[in-house]
């Protein structure tokens, strides 16, 4: 068989040729051109509210050229948080992870910034409140976009007719849907007195002692009216300060007229004591109403979602954000942010939050005025204060101004609720103060 | 098995020992054979047991933020902690506690079931063994539903004879008894079973000498059912220990861990200090200190059952 070599002059030629013919043929644009994109969203628990971002992430990728593949990971039992500790310690999983609360400040150094995408939003969506600026930001660099899906405050929703009937409180006169509160007599004291009149009527508020978040943030939100910190932003304990001291005579009062075995509270049994009828107000977003719309429609008929009540230093909400976290070792980054972009415009915003029936907050400023919280019912305007349209109230979490990582331990190891629940019980103040600031010691690892 | 293969029909010619290699008679051992057959699993023991006990053992050295080797220090570190030492305490009396109860349970249950007939006996040993055989996670739900704080089933019941409501999941005591349990609930039949089975294998023969001699039901359990049985008890109680302090789900879905930390043992502390609070070292670490208890409980036991196993 007669071999043919190949001369230096013909290789350089043939190589010169098919150079040219690569970039000069015409370029063919395939359905999936812009490569792939997994994603992790959190599982939502209202029923078809997932199929929001479906639609939303399917729309963009037609357009993009881009593959896509969604996971909805559910939180029940943190399952969403093991995901997200599973994939920064293996550097691999999907492109883009939403991500609760305190994780983008927990994996800030495996997350990619995303001020480039932030910027425009925040321009166009108006500012975000400082809440999310604490949990979603670190040294000016912006860790994670706020995702609408899953944000929620969880302020009381209160039953109509019984909060007027115990407590002589008209909560839809304090906050009349489609106007501005006019809460000023709504304050720390007013609550507690309200709380004592209903459960002497057989109708405790529903406000749980337990260590899961319910429980914990509604005691951010009481101790931040005080003005109380365990730890100050610049990492300081600061325990043993009269702030704290009055918030927990607060919390003794509070706790002494709430349901007997509220220490064993889980984010469900709230829901559970409003929904039976049980309960004159408890302290959530509108999932409780949602259910009992279904389940128990005279309940939800009587339900109206208002602000918290003022304490001596302001009116501190629940705000619970959620994030959306693009891994810093993902393999399409720009896409990422290109789909984020893309979620966090108005008219996505306004898709999630109607598919989750107003459960879903934005965290921007100029987006608390939805059509679905106006028209949501029955009765009409139940949730038109939820968003706080009028800005009555600062945006809050339970361990805050602490830096985020102290802040965390305080908030996942319930540090406030046991505490008012030590103190409660019959610990001297002095004890239970001691016992607060030997856990916040112990926090301060690095 | 056979040493030698023989092939059907041929006359497999005996090979002198010279000509034989090495690695050929290494081939043909039984042991060698039995390893070759082992290494799968021996492979799949490594990747799923060994490499993650040394990476967390690897895990509880490093700081928080996972980027410094700092030696035992986060060790040091728990060991100053009360919350520790609390859950410390909490682990030993809920695993104690739990194993003690499951062990006479199962004890009394078998004799029970040992006495039926024999042929009644296999439906009531496979409803005994039901609690143990469904997930825990899931009739540890069932429980949920039963001590709920509004709707408790064991409240609404015990209310028609006046009693309660009992904080089941509220209150230090009550909690912790309800934790426990469950546990036992669940483990029993483990118990029951291994100890059936080793009540059958007793023989006849020495119950009749005791009764020759004059042994009253007592003495019978004391002097020959007990010694028959010491060795399937010590192994099923250091399982049972294992598991028990090395338990999570029963916790974490009743009580996690509350009220006031009052419930957590090793596994639910370790999570929330690990997962929850962001601190995988800590987390670690907490559930690495099991492995000293455990070990010295192994030791204690294992010693002693191969000790009656060479007096035997």
């Amino acid at each position: 068989m007669s071999r043919k070599t190949l001369t230096r002059r013909q290789f350089v030629a043939a190589t010169a040729m098919s150079s040219a013919a690569l970039i000069t043929a015409p370029y063919v644009r395939g359905a999936y051109a812009a490569g792939k994109l997994s994603i992790g969203f959190w599982d939502h628990w209202v029923p078809g509210a997932n199929k929001a971002s479906t639609d939303l992430v399917n729309e963009w990728a037609a357009k993009e050229k881009v593959e896509v593949s969604i996971d909805y990971i559910t939180s029940n039992n943190k399952k969403l948080e093991l995901t997200v500790a599973a994939e920064a310690q293996a550097k691999s999983g999907h492109d883009i992870l939403q991500m609760p609360t305190w994780w983008p400040h927990a994996y800030a150094d495996q997350l990619e910034p995303v001020n480039d995408i932030m910027e425009p939003i925040i321009k166009q969506n108006g500012d975000v409140n400082g809440t999310v600026k604490y949990l979603g930001q670190a040294g000016g660099k912006w860790l994670a976009v706020p995702a609408t899906v899953g944000s929620q405050i969880k302020g009381p929703c209160s039953r109509i007719d019984l909060m007027k009937q115990h407590a002589g409180i008209d909560v839809q006169e304090m906050y009349p849907a489609g106007a501005a509160p006019k809460a000023d007599n709504w304050t720390m004291e007013t609550f507690l007195k309200a709380a004592e009149a209903c459960q002497k009527a057989g109708f405790a508020f529903g406000i749980g002692l337990g260590e899961t978040t319910d429980s914990v943030d509604t005691a951010g939100a009481i101790f931040q009216s005080f003005g109380a910190e365990l730890v100050n932003a610049k990492g300081d304990v600061t325990v043993k300060t009269d702030a704290v001291r009055q918030a927990l005579e607060f919390y003794k009062k509070l706790i002494a007229v709430l349901p007997p075995d509220a220490a064993s509270w889980d984010d469900a049994s709230n829901n559970k004591w409003l929904i039976s009828g049980r309960g004159a107000l408890i302290l959530n977003p509108p999932s409780a109403w949602a259910v009992a719309k279904r389940d128990a429609p005279q309940v939800a008929e009587q339900c109206w979602t208002h602000s918290m009540p003022a304490g001596p230093k302001g009116r501190f909400a629940p705000f619970l954000p959620y994030f959306w976290g693009v891994w810093a070792f993902g393999k399409n980054k720009q896409a990422a942010k290109s789909l984020l972009a893309h979620l966090s415009q108005p008219s996505s915003i306004e898709k999630f939050v109607a598919a989750s029936g107003g459960y879903d907050l934005p965290s921007f400023a100029n987006l608390t005025k939805l059509k679905t919280w106006a028209e949501e019912g029955p009765p009409k305007g139940t949730l038109y204060h939820y968003p706080d349209p009028h800005h009555s109230q600062t945006m809050s979490i339970a361990a805050s101004p602490a830096p985020p990582k102290i802040a965390q331990q305080i908030y996942s190891q319930a540090t406030l609720t046991k505490l008012a629940l030590r103190y409660a019980r019959g610990e001297t103040m002095e004890q239970a103060l001691a016992w607060a600031e030997g856990e916040c010691e112990g926090f301060m690892r690095s | 098995m056979a040493d030698v293969v023989v092939e059907q029909g041929r006359s497999v010619r005996a090979a002198s020992p010279r000509k034989r290699t090495s690695l050929h008679n290494a081939l043909r051992r039984k042991s060698t054979v039995a390893f070759f057959l082992t290494l799968p699993l021996i492979l799949l023991i490594a990747l799923l047991v060994l490499y993650p006990a040394f990476y967390s053992a690897h895990l509880a050295m490093l700081n928080k933020s996972m980027q410094k080797f700092v030696g035992l220090s986060n060790f040091t570190f728990l060991f100053k902690r009360d919350t520790f030492w609390m859950v410390v305490r909490q682990s030993c009396i809920f695993a104690i506690t739990a194993v003690f109860f499951k062990a006479l349970l199962g004890f009394i249950v078998a004799h029970f079931v040992h006495n039926l007939p024999a042929k009644g006996q296999r439906k009531w040993r496979g409803m005994l063994l039901v609690p143990w055989v469904i997930p825990p996670a899931m009739s540890t739900l069932a429980w949920l539903w039963l001590f709920d704080p509004s709707y408790s089933a064991f409240n609404y019941t015990l209310s028609f004879f006046g009693i309660g409501p009992i904080p089941w999941l509220g209150d230090t005591f009550w909690a912790r008894f309800s934790v426990i349990l469950v546990n036992v609930w669940y483990g029993a039949p483990f118990f029951m079973i291994m100890y059936l089975a080793a009540l059958k294998s007793v023989p006849d023969q020495l119950y009749e000498a005791a009764a020759i001699d004059g042994a009253n039901w007592w003495q019978r359990i004391w002097y020959v059912t007990l010694p028959m049985m010491r060795n399937i008890i010590a192994i099923t109680t250091l399982f049972s220990l294992i598991v028990t302090f090395a338990n999570f789900d029963i916790v974490r879905i009743l009580t996690s861990g509350g009220p006031l930390d009052s419930t957590h043992i090793f596994a639910t502390w370790a999570f929330q200090v690990g997962i929850q609070s962001s601190d995988i070292p800590l987390g670690a670490c907490v559930s690495l200190f099991m492995v000293p208890i455990l070990a010295v409980a192994a030791i204690f036991i294992l010693r002693d059952v191969s000790k009656r196993g060479n007096e035997a």
